[in-house]
C-alpha cells in the first residue's frame, strides 16, 4: 500500500468505522449464538456474558435435536431455498438475455412489466395465491412455496441481470453465431459465465428473504411434513411458556446453511473470471 | 468462389435509416476496404453481409446465391472483430477449432488446418493457452487464425487494428496484407483510418452517412475524387478547401492538397504568415494564414526552416487543383 494515497490516521479512522459497524451488525447474531449455549437461568440472569462453566448448557440443542423432526424442517428449508434460487436464476437470466439481446416489439414495455414486481409486494396477493393453491391442490406442498418464491425473486433478478447482460460484448456473441453456436449455447456457454458475479449478487439477495420467511410457510404449507425451519422454531414459542433455549439453538443452527451458501456465492462475487474475454 | 453482390440494401433501426441503399460488387480474390467516418454505417453493412443483422430491404448475394435467409454459420464467411471476441473459456487451439467442430469437420482435418494457420501466424507456442494469458497483438492474431481455419469464401474484418498500439498496428497490417496474398481469398475490411484503407485495398468504398460516396482504387480516389467529401477524407494532411469567391473563381470551392502547394519567401500566388510548423523529419507541415485563401496547410518534403510569424508565399500546382460545384461534386 503506498503512503501517498493512504496516511496512517486515515487508515485507522476507516478501520475504526468499519469495525464499529461490524460489531453493531454482528452483535445480535453473537448474542443469539452465545445464549444458545447457556442454561435457562444463565440466559435470564446474565444475557450479555459468554457462557461460563456454571451457565454452560446444551439443553437447547438437545431439545431441538430431540424433537426429531428438526432435521426434516431443515431439509424442507433447503429444498425450498435452493429450488427457488435455481428457478429464479435460470428464468431470470433467460428473460434478461431475451430483453437485452433481441429487438422485438414491446421490448421496453415487457422489461418494465417484468420489473414491476420489485415495487409491488407479493404478500398483497396472499389471499389470491392461497385460493390458487387450494384450487390446484398444492396446499401443504413444497412446490407451492417454490412457485411463490420464484415469482417473488424474479423481478429483481430480471432487472439486475438484464443490466449486466447488456454489457456483454456483442462481438463475442456474434463470433459464436458465425461459428455456428446455437442461441442456447451462446447463452449458457458464453454469456452466463461472464455474468457469474452478478448472478451471485442476485442469488444472495434472493436467498436470504426466502430462508427467513415465515409468512408463506405458515399460510401455504403449515403441515408437519412441509414445515420449514423458521416455522418449526415457532413450536417452542408458546403462548404462556417459551422455550428460549430451544429457540436460540434452532436459530443458531438455522444460520449455518445460509452462511455456507453465502460463502459459496461471495467467492463468485469476488472472482474476476471475465478478464481476457475481450480487449 | 468468393464473389459478393449487394443490391440496394437498406437498413433502418426504428425510424433511423442507417444504410440508405447500398449497391456494390466485389469480385473473387479482391481486397475491398469500407472506409468512412465513425457512425456512417460500415459495421452495420458488414453485419448485414455476415447475416448478423437483417437488412430492411435489398439483397445480398454470395457467389451468385441469395443468402438473405441463410444463417451466418452457413454463409461461408469468417469475421474478425475489433474487440477480438475470443471465447474466454477455451484455449487458443479450441478457439480456432470451434467453428469447424460445430460444422462436423473430422478432428484430423481440424488439427491440420489449425497447424497451417498457427504456423502462418506464428501462434504455435500459444496453442494451449487461454486468451487471458495473451497480449493484445497475440489475441488479434488468434482471432485472425480463427477466421483462417474456416477457409471461408469471404473474410470480414471490422476495424481489427483499432485496439492495438501504433507499432503493432503497422505489423499486423502487414500480416493481413501477406495473408491476402497467400490465401488469394476475398476480403472485406472495415476501417475509419484512411491510411489503412490506402495501404491494404485493391478497391476502396468510401461511405458517408449510409451512402456510398465513391468506389475506386486507392490512386483513383486520390487523383480523381468524385466530390468534396472523398477529396477531404482521402489523403493526410487533409486537402485545403478554399471558398471560390475569395479567389475570384466561378467554382463554389477550390481544393488543393497540402503536398501540391509550394512555398517561396519572396513571391507566389497567396501571401501568408506561418502560424505553426510541424517538423516530422521526412516532411514539414506548415500552417499558413493567407490573406486570400485563409488558413491552409502546406506539406513540404524534407526539412524546411520556417519560424511562426514569418511571411511566405504559397503557390498551388494548377494541374492538381480541384474545383467543386455547389452540390459538392467535382466540376469537369
Ligand atoms: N443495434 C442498433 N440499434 C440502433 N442503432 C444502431 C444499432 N447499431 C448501430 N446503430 C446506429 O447505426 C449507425 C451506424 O453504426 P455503425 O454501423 O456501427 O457505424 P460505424 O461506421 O462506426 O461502424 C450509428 O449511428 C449507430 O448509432
Ligand atoms: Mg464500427
Amino acid at each position: 500500500m503506498s503512503t501517498a494515497t493512504r496516511s496512517l490516521p486515515r487508515t485507522i479512522g476507516a478501520h475504526a468505522i468499519l469495525l464499529t459497524y461490524t460489531a453493531i451488525a454482528l452483535f445480535p447474531v453473537i448474542l443469539v449464538i452465545m445464549n444458545s449455549f447457556k442454561s435457562r437461568a444463565g440466559i435470564f440472569s446474565e444475557p450479555l456474558t459468554p457462557p461460563t462453566p456454571k451457565t454452560f448448557d446444551l439443553i437447547g440443542y438437545t431439545t431441538v435435536i430431540g424433537q426429531g423432526d428438526f432435521f426434516h424442517y431443515f431439509q424442507n428449508s433447503l429444498v425450498v431455498t435452493v429450488g427457488s434460487l435455481f428457478f429464479v436464476l435460470l428464468f431470470g437470466a433467460m428473460a434478461a438475455f431475451a430483453l437485452s439481446e433481441y429487438r422485438f416489439r414491446g421490448n421496453t414495455l415487457m422489461g418494465l412489466y417484468l420489473a414491476l414486481g420489485i415495487m409491488i409486494p407479493i404478500r398483497l396477493a396472499t389471499v389470491a395465491i392461497l385460493q390458487l393453491m387450494v384450487a390446484s391442490g398444492l396446499v401443504n406442498t413444497l412446490t407451492a412455496l417454490i412457485l411463490v418464491y420464484t415469482a417473488q425473486g424474479l423481478p429483481l433478478a430480471v432487472f439486475i441481470l438484464s443490466e449486466f447482460m447488456k454489457q456483454v460484448s456483442d462481438d463475442l456473441k456474434n463470433a459464436g453465431r458465425i461459428d455456428g453456436l446455437s442461441e442456447y449455447t451462446i447463452f449458457f456457454r458464453l454469456v452466463l459465465p461472464l455474468v457469474r458475479p452478478s448472478m451471485a449478487t442476485v442469488a444472495v439477495f434472493t436467498m436470504i428473504p426466502i430462508w427467513n420467511d415465515l409468512w408463506f410457510p405458515l399460510i401455504l404449507a403449515p403441515s408437519e411434513e412441509t414445515k420449514t425451519v423458521t416455522l418449526g422454531a415457532q413450536l417452542f414459542l408458546g403462548q404462556f411458556v417459551t422455550n428460549w433455549n430451544a429457540i436460540l439453538a434452532a436459530l443458531s443452527l438455522a444460520i449455518l446453511p445460509v452462511l455456507i451458501l453465502y460463502v459459496i456465492f461471495s467467492r463468485q462475487l469476488i472472482r474476476g473470471i471475465t478478464s481476457g474475454a475481450v480487449k | 468462389m468468393g464473389s459478393l453482390k449487394i443490391e440496394n440494401v437498406k437498413k433502418a433501426f426504428g425510424p433511423v435509416e442507417v444504410l440508405k441503399g447500398i449497391d456494390l460488387e466485389v469480385t473473387d480474390g479482391e481486397f475491398v476496404v469500407f472506409v468512412g467516418p465513425s457512425g456512417c454505417g460500415k459495421s452495420t453493412l458488414l453485419r448485414v453481409i455476415a447475416g448478423l443483422e437483417d437488412s430492411t430491404s435489398g439483397r445480398v448475394l454470395i457467389d451468385g446465391e441469395d443468402v438473405s435467409v441463410t444463417p451466418p454459420a452457413k454463409r461461408g464467411i469468417a469475421m474478425v472483430f475489433q474487440t477480438y471476441a475470443l471465447y474466454p473459456h477455451l484455449t487458443v487451439k479450441n478457439n480456432m477449432g470451434l467453428g469447424l467442430k460445430q460444422a462436423g469437420t473430422p478432428a484430423a482435418e481440424i488439427d491440420r488446418r489449425i497447424g497451417i494457420a498457427s504456423s502462418m501466424l506464428s501462434l504455435e507456442p500459444y496453442l494451449e493457452r487461454r486468451p487471458a494469458e495473451l497480449s493484445g497483438g497475440q489475441r488479434q492474431r488468434v482471432a485472425i487464425g480463427r477466421a483462417v481455419v474456416r477457409e471461408p469464401k469471404l473474410f470480414l474484418f471490422d476495424e481489427p487494428l483499432s485496439n492495438l498500439d501504433a507499432a503493432l498496428r503497422v505489423n499486423t497490417r502487414l500480416e493481413i496484407a501477406q495473408l491476402h496474398r497467400r490465401l488469394k481469398a476475398t476480403m472485406i475490411y472495415v476501417t475509419h483510418d484512411q491510411v489503412e484503407a490506402m495501404t491494404l485495398a485493391d478497391k476502396i468504398v468510401v461511405l458517408n452517412a449510409g451512402k456510398i460516396e465513391q468506389i475506386g482504387g486507392p490512386m483513383e480516389l486520390y487523383n480523381s475524387p468524385a466530390n468534396e467529401f472523398v477529396a477531404g477524407f482521402i489523403g493526410s494532411p487533409k486537402m485545403n478547401f478554399i471558398d471560390g469567391a475569395r479567389l475570384g473563381e466561378t467554382a463554389k470551392t477550390i481544393g488543393v492538397r497540402p503536398e501540391h502547394l509550394t512555398v517561396d519567401p519572396k513571391s507566389g500566388a497567396w501571401k501568408g504568415t506561418v502560424v505553426h510548423a510541424e517538423h516530422l523529419g521526412a516532411d514539414t507541415n506548415l500552417y499558413l494564414d493567407c490573406e486570400k485563401a485563409g488558413l491552409i496547410t502546406v506539406r513540404i518534403f524534407g526539412v524546411y526552416d520556417a519560424e511562426p510569424g514569418a511571411t511566405l508565399y504559397a503557390t498551388p500546382d494548377p494541374a492538381k487543383t480541384y474545383r467543386f460545384g455547389a452540390d459538392g461534386k467535382v466540376l469537369k
